[in-house]
C-alpha cells in the first residue's frame, strides 16, 4: 500500500466513522452576543395549476382534432392546431408530461407498490388512448408535441417499401417491451431518458440529447415522421387501438371513384390501393403457406421465450443493484482501481452486507430472467402474428387509409376530388 | 325466437366485444391505479444520508446551472474558525482570500460572529453542486453543510438525469408538499415510502 493510497484509507475511515458515531465534533458554541440561528431556507416547489389545465388542454385538443378531421374535413385546422399543440405542450410546458413518457410511470405504479402515479398521469395515458378507440389516432395527428415537431419538417418524404417499414417497426415493440420491462423491475424509464426532442422543447439540454433529435429531425426531412413510424411505443399501442377504432379516417367523404389521386400523398405509406384480382392458380400454395406461417408461430413463440430468458446477465445489468454488486464482487476478487468508485464509497457508508446486497441483485437478475422470457415470448408473438398477416391476402376495391398506420393528419383530403353530396 | 338482424355478423360481434374488452381494460386499470394515488405529487430530493458528494449534481443536470444547492443547516454547525468545508486543505492563510477557499465559485460567505466562532452562508446563486464543501465538511465537520434539490429551480423531469447518474441512489421522490430531506430534522419525520428509482 502505497503513502496516497494509505492517508486515502485514513480519510476514508474518517469519513465513514462520521454517521456511525453520530456525534457532532463541534458541538454548536454557545454564543455570547446575542447572535440567533438562522434558519435554513426551504422555498415550496413551484406552484402547479396547470396539472389540471393540462388535462383539460389535452380533452379539449382531442376533441378540437376529432372536429376538425371528420366534420370539418380541413388539413389547414388540422394544421394549425398541431402548432398550437407543440407550442403549449412541447415549448410551453416543456415537454413533460407526456402520454408517451408515462407508459413508464403506469407500469412502475403497477409493480411498485410505494409508487403511485398522481391522476393527471393516468388522464394523459388513458385519454388519447379511449380517443384512438372512438375516433383513431386523433392525438398523434394534431396533439402530440413530439408528432407535430416531426410533422413540420417533413420536406420531401420518400416512399419506405412495406417490407422495410413492417421490419423497422419490430424496433418500436421491442422498444416498447424493454421500456415496460426496465419501469416494471425499477431500473428506469427508459422512454423518458431518451426521448428525443425533449432538450429542444427545454431549449438547452445535454448535447446528447440534442444530437439525437437534430438526427431525427434530419431523417424526418426524407422520412415523414420517423419517431412516430419506427419508434414511439405509444403510436404503438394507438396504432392497435386504431385497428379497433369505432370511426376511421376515410379518404373520400363519400364513395371512390379510383381516380388516383390520393396515392401519392400520404407521406406515411397509409394509403392501401385497391388490390388486383385474386391469383386463382395460387389459391393452394396460398393456403399451404397459411397453414405454414400459423404452426410458425408456437415454434417463434417458444423460442423467443428461452432465447429471452437467456439475455437475464445483459438486460439486469440495467438496474443500478446489479450494477453495484457487480463492482463489489469485483472489488472483494482483489481486482481494484486505483480509485474507490463513488458506488463502492456510497455501499460502505450504508452498513449493508455485500451477502445482502448479492441476494438483492440475484433476486433481481431472477425478475429479468422472467420478464426478459415474457419479453421474448411477446416479440414471438408479434412477428408470428405479423407474418400470418403478411401471409393473408386482402381484398380492397379501393383506396383506403390504413386503419393502424393512418395518423389522421388529414392531408389527403385536399386531394380527393369527390365532395359530399 | 327473434330473427338475426343482417348487419349481425361473426366478424362485427368478436370486433364489438374486443373494442368493449378493451375499453373496459383501459377504464378498470385507470380506476385502479386511481384508487391507489395516495398524494398529489412527488419530487425528487437527495437523502443526505445517502450522498457521497460525487460531484454529479454539477454536471448532469438537465439545467445549466445545476437545481441542486449546498445548504447549510445553522443549527448543527460547529461555527469553527478552521472550517473544513470553507477552507483549502492546505491553506496559505486562515482568511477569506480566494486562494485559500475550497470553493470553486467562492459561493460560501464567511461572516464573523464573534472570537472564534464564524457564520458560513451559501450564496445560492453561485453553488454549482460540485460538493467539494459537502465532503469537506463530512470528513472534519460537523456534516452542517450537505446537498438538496431546491425545489425553485427544479424542472421535476419525470427521469431526473441526476438520479439516473447518481452512484448512491441518494435521489428519490418525496412528496410535494414535504419536499426536504434536511439533516436534524428527520427525527420528526416518518422515513420515505417512495423508494428511488433511476
Amino acid at each position: 500500500m502505497n503513502r496516497r493510497s494509505f492517508l486515502f484509507a485514513i480519510v476514508l475511515a474518517f469519513l465513514l466513522s462520521a454517521p456511525l458515531l453520530a456525534v457532532e465534533r463541534f458541538p454548536p458554541p454557545d454564543f455570547e452576543t446575542n447572535y440567533s440561528f438562522p434558519t435554513t431556507t426551504v422555498p415550496p416547489p413551484r406552484v402547479d395549476q396547470y396539472d389540471y389545465i393540462d388535462a383539460a388542454v389535452l380533452l379539449v385538443a382531442l376533441a378540437v382534432a376529432t372536429l376538425l378531421i371528420y366534420r370539418k374535413r380541413c388539413r389547414k385546422g388540422v394544421f394549425l392546431l398541431m402548432l398550437l399543440s407543440l407550442a403549449y405542450f412541447g415549448f410551453w410546458r416543456n415537454g413533460c408530461i407526456c402520454p408517451i413518457g408515462s407508459i413508464g410511470n403506469i407500469v412502475m405504479s403497477i409493480f411498485d407498490p410505494a409508487y403511485t402515479v398522481p391522476i393527471v398521469v393516468i388522464l394523459f395515458f388513458a385519454l388519447p388512448l379511449l380517443a384512438a378507440l372512438l375516433f383513431g389516432r386523433v392525438f398523434c395527428a394534431a396533439v402530440c408535441p413530439l408528432g407535430a415537431l416531426q410533422d413540420l419538417v417533413i420536406f420531401r418524404p420518400l416512399e419506405v417499401p412495406r417490407s422495410v417499414e413492417h421490419l423497422l417497426r419490430l424496433f418500436a415493440w421491442l422498444y416498447l417491451g424493454l421500456a415496460v420491462l426496465f419501469a416494471a423491475t425499477g431500473a428506469g424509464l427508459l422512454i423518458c431518458r431518451y426521448d428525443p426532442f425533449i432538450g429542444f422543447f427545454r431549449l438547452g439540454d445535454h448535447s446528447s440529447t440534442l444530437i439525437l433529435g437534430a438526427s431525427f429531425l434530419i431523417i424526418g426531412l426524407f422520412i415523414a415522421r420517423p419517431y412516430c413510424r419506427f419508434v414511439c411505443p405509444y403510436g404503438l399501442i394507438l396504432r392497435q387501438l386504431g385497428r379497433l377504432s369505432r370511426r376511421f379516417v376515410t379518404i373520400t367523404p363519400a364513395e371512390c371513384v379510383n381516380c388516383r389521386l390520393c396515392e401519392e400523398v400520404c407521406p406515411f405509406n397509409a394509403i392501401d390501393k385497391p388490390t388486383a384480382p385474386w391469383p386463382q392458380d395460387q389459391f393452394v400454395s396460398d393456403k399451404r403457406r397459411l397453414a405454414l406461417l400459423i404452426s410458425l408461430l408456437p415454434i417463434l413463440v417458444a423460442t423467443l421465450a428461452f432465447a429471452g430468458t437467456r439475455l437475464d446477465g445483459i438486460l439486469s445489468r440495467s438496474h443500478y443493484t446489479v450494477q453495484l454488486a457487480e463492482r463489489v464482487a469485483l472489488e472483494q476478487s482483489g481486482v481494484v482501481p486505483d480509485i474507490t468508485p463513488n458506488e463502492i464509497l456510497a455501499f460502505k457508508k450504508t452498513g449493508r452486507t455485500t451477502d445482502a446486497l448479492y441476494a438483492d441483485a440475484a433476486a433481481i437478475r431472477r425478475q429479468f430472467r422472467l420478464g426478459g422470457g415474457i419479453l421474448g415470448a411477446f416479440i414471438g408473438l408479434v412477428i408470428g402474428l405479423k407474418l400470418i398477416t403478411l401471409g393473408v391476402r386482402w381484398r380492397r376495391d379501393e383506396y383506403q387509409a390504413h386503419r393502424a398506420a393512418c395518423l389522421a393528419c388529414a392531408r389527403c383530403f385536399e386531394y380527393c376530388p369527390v365532395r359530399k353530396k | 325466437m327473434p330473427q338475426p338482424q343482417p348487419n349481425l355478423t361473426r366478424r362485427g360481434l368478436f370486433g364489438n366485444g374486443l373494442w368493449a374488452a378493451v375499453v373496459a381494460g383501459i377504464t378498470g386499470l385507470s380506476a385502479y391505479l386511481f384508487g391507489r394515488t395516495k398524494q398529489a405529487k412527488t419530487v425528487w430530493q437527495i437523502d443526505p444520508d445517502k450522498c457521497v458528494a460525487c460531484g454529479n449534481c454539477a454536471t448532469y443536470c438537465v439545467l445549466e446551472l445545476s437545481a441542486v444547492k449546498c445548504v447549510q443547516v445553522y443549527a448543527m454547525c460547529g461555527y469553527c474558525d478552521l472550517c473544513t468545508g470553507y477552507l483549502d486543505p492546505d491553506p496559505k492563510k486562515l482568511d477569506t482570500g480566494a486562494e485559500n477557499e475550497l470553493c470553486p465559485t467562492g459561493a460560501i460567505e464567511r461572516v464573523f460572529v464573534e472570537d472564534p466562532y464564524f457564520e458560513y452562508n451559501i450564496k445560492e446563486e453561485l453553488c454549482i453542486a460540485c460538493g467539494k464543501c459537502v465532503k469537506g465538511c463530512e470528513a472534519f465537520g460537523n456534516g452542517s453543510l450537505f446537498l438538496q434539490v431546491r425545489h425553485d429551480r427544479c424542472l421535476r423531469c419525470n427521469e431526473c438525469s441526476i438520479a439516473a447518474a447518481c452512484p448512491s441512489q441518494a435521489f428519490r421522490r418525496v412528496p410535494a408538499d414535504d419536499p426536504y430531506l434536511l439533516k436534524g430534522a428527520k427525527e420528526s419525520k416518518p422515513a420515505g415510502e417512495s423508494k428511488g428509482i433511476a
